[in-house]
């Protein structure tokens, strides 16, 4: 396992000449195709990588400097768009496509010094939790092979717990950045919603989806956040972020008031993830918080309104996919409609086939009030669930997934068990609140997540709360 | 179909209007792509997003936002606090994304009225609600090609859906209504509406009854004249009253209209119930608008066409010429009526001078340049400034200019250059009128002279020959002289 000091320190080295860019770009490359065992990646960008690497390298010499992640290696999950090879999100749909512009998080860290490497792979489209939906293959854990990453984001995140970079990119519409974080051992950051810019990364639902980094430790997480953070002109639903930059410190956690969210702890927890958690809350409490219960009565109804919202926005946000202008296009069609309907047919997979059905259903006229409705009727209920609690705390808490990484084959034969794994994490995509996944030791050999959530646009007392327990427990 | 009078009469036509305007904004709706798709090659104004691509997100154009305000207040309405977008699904190869951005559930405008003139009664037609949509691309089907194509220029383009009560009773009523229209989107600067290139596109809906209970309607769409929105309501009155006459139903349907034969054809079979599964668009926040901006734009509002009739009523103009400085200001970039409203802040005789000016002869002109250079634009036919006005003017209100040579001097303007000095010119060109008494008495002496007779007839009393006698002294003079003066002299000599 290659090993990577922090992203700051990595910087400085590559800045005062200690350690070339290209050195660093190759030491991942090489990494990368050690670990090919684990299918974290779907494709290498060592092409633009060694070139990128290769142009700062040359800019150093001449005395310039060239940003806060100078020569830092990392992967982005295949649904960033990216002006190098293919972006596919790990669909047959888009399997072919080489995207003509690129994501704006990808054009700030590059903006930094930061290099792309490779894409990684994901349930396709990032439907999933697990990479099995993946229309390629899927990733393994790298804690055991035998068991899932958890997706969607699964392959940035087998990435990073592999060191094969010091941290990747990811994208959180259900939990997709946490869920795998929490499997693999490593940070995984949904900031609060509107915060990181979403242009060129390929929509599942748009109004829960955002883009969060992935790496070791919560320092890191953050440096990439706060290059990444802020109002974009190509969406309209970024925010002017805070001025002060996140992470540079550890928050002081005496007297902060944690909420322990009591629905976390009900029935369908697994007793390993129960003990990890609970030792770390005791830890939070050891370090002077004031720890206590909440409860938040409409939560557990998240999952059902996420599987109304969610497949509602996947119908309208694959409805471009119809093999005209780009991606897939089925061979020898008699005219435009069996040209739509057979690329469409060959080009989606069983899970995305599924969530435009049930989208399709839920808006359809006669059942748009009795679901899509009544849904946004109970998220702002949730919304206002987690505004009246973060009245009282300053942050909650709870496990990020009530299990650890579960085996491959083990919960993809049932959709409904797939979707349950998401039960703890999509609350925070439903109310926009940001939330993180930090290691919390392991059940059998298995990471577990401790899952700490911030009130709406708190990112930077969240990460610093976040900074403050990882200190404590390492 | 010969219809007798009476029978027609026992039906009530029942007509509502949609009208798609194309706003005159720089950038799409939601792209910052520019929006002038006529002289430009396919798909040479398109971007990720008008493209859809995978990751593009709308970006909401305000310009559009402030002429839809524009719009509303034009329409007689106040825009909505709270507006937002929904999105509209289906496939058809002009709609990159697989569905339209529109407004829905809370359009930008509810509620408004235009109101019409027809036969001297003015009637007020209601507004449904008035919302902003992006427009489609544009297919094209190659002569004898296996294939289509498709253009994504338009795609993108803001418009502005305006839908009406169905208020409308008659063909001229509709007309009138689609003309109204049209001046209040040209005059609040809302539209660029050039109906050739489509900017305003008319979508009729009519229903004939004996009862209070409306038939069925049938809906004629892309009407993009006054006149084919006029021919096609009149056209539908005829047939879904030969065809109830005849003891048939009126099927529910769209039409499309054959400008050449002057009649409507069924477009589509049986109307299908499409589901568009409307939901709130995500990616475009909900638009608020602030009290201020909104009190800015109003009260910074164009002049509209209503405030217009009353000015130029004002300054005596006819109502014909009226409508048609409405029609044709800003016709080649003409701006008739901004030339008017300096005058009028000079003097209101200036002003009513420059609009019959504009109205008898300016309008000749162009049209004569129009036809001679084979319908281009006639780019040379500028109008001239207020200080040429003025100038033409003070020379007849100071009788050194009859009105005829002032035409003649105004209509000559074009030749020279912009601004030129006219006085200066009419000097050169030996037009001025002769006031000098000596000079006009020379002539009159020698009329009387050559005329005799008619000299006696004024002398017994025959006041018509006094006219034939000046008449006399004008063609003398070439014209020249003060034909007031000259007619006080001849009955100065005569002792009448």
């Amino acid at each position: 396992m290659a090993d990577w000091p922090t992203l700051s320190d990595i910087a400085s080295q590559v800045q005062d000449g200690k350690v070339t860019a290209r050195e660093l770009v190759e030491k991942s490359l090489v990494a990368i195709e050690e670990n090919k065992e684990f299918d974290a990646v779907i494709s290498m960008t060592s092409e633009r990588a060694r070139s990128r690497a290769d142009e700062i390298d040359v800019r150093i010499k001449n005395g310039e400097q060239v940003g806060r992640l100078a020569g830092v290696p990392f992967i982005a999950k295949d649904n960033f768009l990216t002006l190098t090879g293919k972006t596919t999100a790990a669909s047959n749909m888009l399997k072919p496509f080489e995207a003509p512009y690129q994501a704006t998080a990808i054009n700030k860290l590059e903006a930094e010094g930061a290099i792309c490497v490779a894409k990684a792979n994901l349930d396709a489209f990032a439907h999933g939790s697990s990479t099995e939906n993946s229309d390629f293959f899927t990733t393994k854990n790298p804690h055991d092979k035998e068991r899932v990453p958890g997706g969607s984001s699964g392959g940035s995140a087998a990435a990073v717990a592999l060191g094969v970079v010091p941290f990747a990119l990811g994208t959180d519409t259900g939990g997709s950045v946490r869920l795998p974080a929490s499997f693999t051992g490593v940070v995984g950051y949904k900031p609060s919603y509107g915060l990181v810019s979403r242009s060129g990364v390929v929509a599942m639902a748009s109004s829960t989806d955002v883009v969060g980094p992935l790496a070791r430790s919560v320092e890191d997480t953050a440096l990439v956040l706060d290059i990444m953070a802020g109002r974009d002109d190509l969406d309209s639903t970024t925010f002017e972020r805070d001025k002060e930059p996140y992470g540079k410190d550890s928050l002081d956690l005496s007297g902060k008031k944690i909420g322990v969210i009591r629905e976390y702890f009900g029935e369908g927890l697994e007793a390993g993830v129960r003990q990890n958690i609970e030792a770390a809350i005791d830890m939070l409490n050891s370090a002077g918080a004031q720890v206590s219960e909440v409860s938040l009565p409409s939560v557990p109804l998240a999952l059902a309104v996420y599987y109304i919202i969610c497949p509602a926005e996947v119908s309208s946000n694959l409805a471009r996919y119809d093999g005209q202008r780009f991606g897939y296009n089925a061979p020898d069609t008699k005219n435009l409609d069996e040209s739509y309907e057979l690329s469409r047919e060959q080009g989606f997979g069983a899970e995305a086939k599924r969530r435009i059905m049930m989208g399709t259903y839920v808006l359809s006229s006669g059942y748009y009030d009795a679901y899509y409705k009544k849904a946004q009727t109970v998220r702002t209920k949730i919304r206002q669930e987690f505004d009246k609690a973060f009245e009282e705390f300053d942050f909650l808490v709870g496990p990020t997934a009530p299990m650890p990484a579960f085996k491959i084959g083990e919960r993809s034969k049932d959709p409904l068990q797939m979707y349950l794994t998401d039960i703890m994490t999509v609350a925070a995509n439903i109310s926009g609140n940001p939330a993180i996944s930090v290691p919390a030791g392991t059940s059998d050999n298995l990471p577990v997540g401790l899952q700490i959530i911030g009130n709406y646009k708190d990112d930077r007392r969240l990460l610093a709360a976040a900074r403050a327990y990882q200190e404590l427990a390492s | 179909m010969p219809i007798a009078e009476e029978i027609k009469k026992a039906y009530k036509p029942t007509i509502g209007i949609e009208c798609h305007v194309q706003l005159k904004t720089k950038t799409k709706l939601f792209a910052a792509v520019g929006n002038d798709a006529r002289q430009a090659p396919p798909n040479t104004l398109i971007s990720h997003i008008c493209v859809g691509m995978p990751g593009a997100l709308p970006v909401l154009n305000e310009a559009a936002i402030e002429l839809a305000v524009r719009a509303a207040f034009a329409l007689g309405s106040t825009p909505q606090k709270f507006s937002h977008f929904d999105r509209k699904h289906y496939f058809y190869p002009d709609l990159p994304k697989g569905y339209q951005i529109t407004q829905y559930a809370n359009p930008i405008i509810k509620g408004g009225h235009v109101d019409i003139n027809v036969d001297g009664e003015t009637r007020r037609i209601g507004i449904t609600r008035a919302h902003l949509e992006e427009d489609a691309g544009k297919n094209i089907h190659p002569a004898g090609a296996d294939y289509s194509l498709v253009d994504l220029n338009r795609a993108g383009t803001p418009l502005l859906e305006i839908v009406s009560e169905p208020d409308i009773h008659s063909p001229a009523e509709a007309k009138a209504f689609a003309r109204e229209l049209y001046l209040l989107m040209k005059y609040a600067g809302v539209s660029d509406v050039d109906l050739y290139h489509g900017n305003m596109r008319f979508d009729v809906n009519t229903s004939v009854s004996k009862t209070n209970e409306h038939g069925t309607r049938t809906e004629v769409k892309n009407l993009n004249s006054f006149r084919s929105v006029e021919g096609a309501v009149a056209y539908e009155i005829e047939r879904q009253i030969e065809l109830l006459e005849k003891g048939e139903k009126i099927t529910q349907e769209t039409r499309g209209w054959d400008e050449a034969k002057q009649k409507t054809v069924s477009q589509r079979g049986k109307e299908e119930a499409e589901d568009y599964r409307y939901f709130p668009e995500p990616d475009v926040p909900p638009t608020e608008l602030n009290d201020d901006y909104v009190k800015n734009i109003q009260e910074n509002l164009p002049i509209m066409p209503e405030t217009w009739r009353e000015k130029m009523h004002d300054l005596s103009i006819n109502s014909s010429s009226i409508e048609a400085l409405l029609d044709r200001d800003k016709e080649y970039g003409l701006d008739y009526l901004q030339r008017i409203e300096e005058g009028l802040a000079i003097d209101k005789d200036l002003a009513g001078f420059i609009a019959k000016y504009i109205v008898n002869d300016y309008f000749n002109l162009t049209d004569e340049i129009k036809r001679r250079t084979a319908g281009a634009q006639p780019a040379a036919a500028y109008l001239p400034t207020i200080k040429q006005f003025s100038e033409v003017y003070n020379l007849i209100k100071e009788g050194n200019l009859n009105s005829t040579s002032a035409s003649v001097l105004l209509f000559n303007s074009w030749t020279q250059t912009p601004g030129a000095d006219l006085v200066e010119y009419a000097k050169s060109k030996d037009m001025l009128q002769v006031s000098d008494e000596g000079e006009i008495e020379n002539i009159v002496r020698k009329v009387l002279a050559d005329n005799p007779k008619a000299a006696e007839d004024v002398k017994s009393g025959e006041a018509k020959a006094i006219g034939f006698l000046v008449g006399q002294v004008m063609k003398e003079s070439q014209g020249k002289a003060n034909p007031g003066l000259a007619q006080q002299i001849v009955k100065k000599i005569l002792g009448v």
